[in-house]
């Protein structure tokens, strides 16, 4: 059974459909890539499944059950988790202590525990920051642990983005234009992080990006928008000859140039 | 498990507040601390507890409420009664002072805590002028005379403990895990609900509890200056702990209680100056608030490696290590750390810029 399925999902904003009748399926540890060009409704998908809008029609299956009326902090502890294509980080705190906030659904101490510092406050709070070092180590963020998140680079705040998203143990992780502002080796060296996290977390993931040959690259299926509507699906390669996607991205001459 | 209570700076904590209370308790029994340095010193407790509440809200939740001269009036309005109607004992008054607000906390919160900065100022600053028309209009409670001849029975010890209790509570709660999710919720609400923090409970949270430290605030008050009146809770008070905490820094606790302190004396020692006097204390705040955008303290807070780092500064001329201590052994041991660690800053010269 598949991990997510939509099924003619779609949201309206006043008389502007910003999506509608996305029939996405996605099985468990696949690495599928969602395009489109600028205003195409990639993010405001990711907005609709992980809660952000409510649907105006259709539904979301995640894992066995309905989403879509849920809240985002509902969602995340279902299993999704997000980064934001301008970087949503919490700039007046550290670096580990951005990744303990994702932490804090799943192992915070009891609110008396933490009012009156009771013995159970101190195993916990000791391993929330063990698991929250533990994950910049991997991200390799580790010896920027005690800086303020606004003081990173931009590179390493998007990496840190990641770690958070992956502190609160996702099934699905949504990856909002991840390769947004990199250079070329930034952008290959994020391709293997985000291979290896799927490798060792069993992650499914959904892309949203501009970089082609990040998408290209990584992803194994790919769906295009254009307009709130799906165009194609298929894999990168079936992709990069589809005259349609083609027309979307670039007019109707190159694609007529093209086939 | 006991060992981990009994670390160095916990005693020395516990030494310091035994020899401030002790202190307190002998300059007052033997009258060296006159009757109106007296009205100061629980003036000055009085608002550390209203200062570093309204902090919780405003500094560390990110939520803008001037509503808390209207958790005051609950508090002390429902103590006094208790107290002069019903006959309670101090302490059940307190307790009783401590629940209605909490109550009226979050009847206030769930539909405001919606609102979001200038919006939710304006809907707290209603509810507290709301709550003082009820308070004008109702016998019960004395209308516009308000409750008169309450029992002096807040005394140096509740004073003192009570203080203690909210400033370490407060600190507590935001040194800690919950307390990120609040400080998430201030920095950037969507990420926070996206990373699986409820933020409507946060911020409810937040708010009964700044809630319930002014109730207490407010018990205190009523039984320690006899007489409380619509009046003593109107958005001019509201606004006074606001300008204790904006003044120390929105998100410092040291500086809540540092300027809630000091402002009190200040106020009090300009008293002779009377027409000069709010004058004066204007110009103190705008000079502050010019040279100072962040408050006194910023976010910054008092503590041993705050101390440390400093005296470190002071006489061996080295930077501050890291913005925050590791919280356990394991976060500092050597080899943890596959990476590199940053270089490290030379040590010759003058200290660097950060």
């Amino acid at each position: 059974m598949a991990l997510l399925k939509t099924v003619d999902l779609g949201v309206a904003f006043g008389g502007l459909k910003a999506l509608s009748g996305l029939d996405l399926e996605l099985e468990a540890g696949e690495l599928v890539g969602l395009i489109g060009p600028n205003g195409a409704g990639k993010t405001t998908v990711f907005n609709l499944l992980t809660g952000e809008f409510a649907p105006s029609q259709g539904e979301i299956l995640f894992d066995g059950r309905r989403l879509g009326h849920l809240k985002p902090h509902q969602v995340n502890r279902l299993g999704i988790a997000r980064t934001f294509q301008n970087i949503r980080l919490f700039r007046g705190l550290t670096v580990v202590e951005n990744v303990e906030v994702a932490l804090h659904a799943r192992m915070a101490p009891g609110f008396l525990a933490t009012l009156f510092r009771l013995p159970a406050w101190y195993e916990r709070e000791a391993a929330v920051e063990a698991r929250a070092l533990e994950l910049l180590e991997l991200m390799g963020l580790r010896p920027y642990a005690r800086q303020l998140a606004r003081n990173l680079p931009y590179g390493l705040q998007r990496r840190l983005e990641i770690a958070r998203a992956l502190a609160s143990r996702p099934k699905l992780l949504l990856l909002d234009e991840p390769a947004a502002g990199m250079n070329p080796q930034e952008s290959r060296a994020l391709m293997e992080l985000i291979r290896a996290i799927r490798e060792r977390f069993q992650l499914t993931i959904l892309l949203i990006e501009h970089d082609m040959s990040v998408v290209m690259g990584v992803c194994e299926r790919i769906v295009v928008l254009d307009h709130g509507v799906e165009i194609a699906r298929g894999t990168p390669e079936e992709i990069r000859r589809n005259p349609r996607v083609i027309e979307a991205y670039l007019g109707e001459e190159a694609s007529a140039d093209a086939s | 498990m006991v060992r981990r209570y009994l670390r160095a700076g916990n005693l020395a904590v516990c030494a310091l507040l035994v020899a401030t209370f002790l202190a307190g308790q002998v300059a007052i029994a033997s009258g060296w601390l006159n009757p109106y340095y007296q009205v100061q010193l629980f003036s000055m407790g009085i608002n550390v507890i209203l200062a570093v509440s309204l902090n919780l809200i405003n500094g560390f939740t990110g939520q803008f409420s001037l509503g808390h001269a209207g958790f005051m009036a609950v508090g002390a309005y429902t103590a006094a009664v208790a107290t002069t109607r019903w006959g309670l004992p101090f302490a059940a008054a307190v307790l009783l002072a401590a629940a209605a607000s909490a109550v009226m906390g979050l009847l206030v919160g769930v539909p405001t805590l919606r609102l979001r900065g200038d919006y939710l100022a304006i809907a707290t600053l209603g509810f507290g002028e709301i709550l003082r028309s009820i308070l004008y209009n109702v016998d019960y409670v004395g209308g516009a005379t308000g409750l008169l001849g309450i029992p002096r029975l807040t005394t140096w010890p509740w004073l003192f403990a009570l203080t203690v209790v909210t400033v370490l509570a407060v600190k507590n709660l935001v040194n800690s895990t919950r307390g990120l999710a609040l400080k998430a919720v201030r920095d950037d609400e969507i990420a926070a609900e996206d990373a699986g923090v409820d933020t409507t409970r946060t911020k409810v949270l937040a708010f009964v509890l700044g809630a319930v430290f002014a109730g207490i605030g407010g018990a205190l008050y009523a039984h320690y200056f006899f007489v409380i009146q619509p009046t003593t809770f109107s958005f001019l008070k509201s606004f006074e702990i606001l300008v204790y905490v904006v003044l120390g820094g929105l998100g410092s606790i040291t500086g809540s209680v540092v300027s809630a302190t000091a402002l009190t004396l200040l106020s009090a020692a300009l008293q002779q100056l009377a027409a000069l006097r709010m004058v004066l204390y204007g110009l103190v705040l705008v000079l502050l608030m010019i040279f100072r955008t962040g408050g006194l303290f910023g976010t910054w807070e008092l503590s041993f490696e705050a101390i440390g780092q400093a005296w470190a500064w002071l006489f061996h001329r080295r930077p501050p290590a890291g913005d925050r201590a590791p919280l356990t052994a394991a976060a500092s041991s050597p080899g943890s750390a596959t990476l590199p660690d940053l270089p490290e800053v030379t040590r010759d010269g003058a200290p660097q810029d950060r």
